[in-house]
């Protein structure tokens, strides 16, 4: 590609780094091939994984903040993977905009003066916003054509929808549509915006098996052959519960692995053997792989 | 059940920390049940988000924190985002375990935390954990 490459500042997160390089590696190698780069913020931490939801706890935004402050030096955007990642981010950043008495607080923890003026973007809302999805459906070279895919989008990427909803916060279609841009067949799924027991997988399975299990049901009822996340906690917890009877069969990758693969990146460059399910069988029924 | 209540109760210091810690006003709820009827681990809890707020505006904080409800809310907002008067019982949740790691014990026993999990979970998993579970 001959054209001058955007670039845009990237906060990985804890995760992207260990147990989900696939999702990492196969979203940045799409970036290159629908014109911009993601520039790792040179130093980062982690973000806390979850935003406080008692409002009198500031320290639970210290370490977001932190993050927020490196990015704003070398940009005025910041994007982000991870759908936790980009929930605390934002609504972070968003108090530390809109609270001058809270951002003075957390910047005099710090030792920032960060004003809250840099966009947080979750890598969807860059391909959507900044790139254009008619320019990613023009990228294609492998459509995943006959695929019938279930988005999930489980719940930080739209609650609370005043601080972070990337859209309609009860029916969005942002995922649905990126996976009709690649050329598949989304299936829109009644526990699509349901939670999948998140890190209750740290302490009571039977929730996490219950919750998740009835997201990939759920797909599989309204004939999904596979089903697309954006979040590491939520496609452990999905790939572990899988689902009962006949939709045990069915694959969860990273929207980004699927966007990779229509994109026409090399199979092995995805990272499929990392993930818990089998997409292989699938992709060489549809005449993919 | 018959239940005695007095001024002190519904107006009790402590279920005014609750309001405080939370930000929510407990009064703007009128008991429609949406955050019942959304919320996905109501199913297991002792009481239930909708009764969690009527017992607390009835200043009877003790019982609401001897169950378990608040250790199951994963913070998922599906009910502030469908209740009508914009609450936010999760946040009321968030507040109550807040109270309870501060005055006792942590819920989770981090040197009991199995091997296999710690390699193969996420790590949002565990740090998110450790912030709901661990004073």
């Amino acid at each position: 590609m001959n054209q001058v490459l955007m670039k845009i500042p990237y906060y990985p997160g804890c995760t992207l780094n260990t147990v989900a390089k696939q999702f990492d590696s196969s979203a940045r190698d799409s970036a290159l091939a629908v014109g911009f780069e993601m520039a790792e913020l040179k130093q980062w931490n982690c973000c806390g994984a979850t935003f406080p939801l008692a409002p009198d706890n500031l320290m639970g935004l210290t370490a977001p903040a932190k993050v927020l402050s490196g990015a704003r030096k070398v940009g005025d955007t910041l994007t982000t993977l991870c759908s936790v990642c980009y929930n605390v981010l934002k609504r972070t950043n968003s108090v530390i905009r809109e609270s001058k008495e809270k951002r003075g607080v957390v910047n005099g923890f710090i030792e920032e003066e960060y004003d809250g003026s840099l966009s947080v973007l979750h890598y969807l809302e860059v391909l959507r916003d900044r790139v254009g999805f008619d320019k990613v459906k023009g990228a294609v070279k492998r459509p995943l054509k006959g695929i019938k895919a279930g988005a999930y989008y489980g719940c930080m990427l739209l609650r609370p929808f005043e601080d972070v909803g990337i859209d309609n916060a009860e029916r969005p279609t942002i995922f649905e549509d990126l996976l009709k841009a690649l050329g598949a067949e989304p299936v829109e799924f009644p526990n699509r915006i349901e939670c999948c027991g998140a890190h209750l997988a740290m302490n009571d399975e039977e929730v996490v098996t219950r919750l998740s299990g009835a997201v990939i049901d759920s797909a599989a009822g309204m004939g999904a052959e596979l089903v697309v996340t954006s979040c590491p906690l939520c496609q452990y917890n999905l790939e572990k519960s899988r689902g009962a009877g006949s939709s045990n069969g069915v694959p969860v990758i990273y929207f980004t692995q699927a966007l990779g693969l229509a994109l026409g990146q090399d199979i092995e460059t995805l990272g499929f053997e990392k993930n818990a399910t089998d997409v292989m069988p699938l992709l060489k029924k549809k005449g993919i792989a | 059940m018959k239940i005695n209540l007095s001024n002190q109760d519904v107006q009790s210091v402590s279920v005014g920390k609750v309001e405080r810690l939370s930000g929510e006003d407990l009064k703007k709820c009128y008991q429609c049940g949406n955050c019942s009827g959304g919320c996905p681990v109501s199913y297991k809890m002792e009481i239930p988000p909708t009764r969690i707020m009527r017992m607390l505006q009835l200043g009877r904080l003790e019982e609401v924190k001897a169950a378990n409800s608040m250790w199951l809310c994963v913070g998922c907002l599906q009910c502030y985002s469908r209740c009508p008067k914009g609450c936010s019982v999760a946040a009321v949740l968030e507040a109550l375990r807040q109270e309870a790691l501060r005055e006792s014990a942590d819920r989770v026993d981090v040197k009991e935390l199995p091997m296999p999990l710690l390699k193969k979970a996420p790590q949002q998993a565990i740090v998110c954990g450790f912030r709901k579970f661990v004073s």
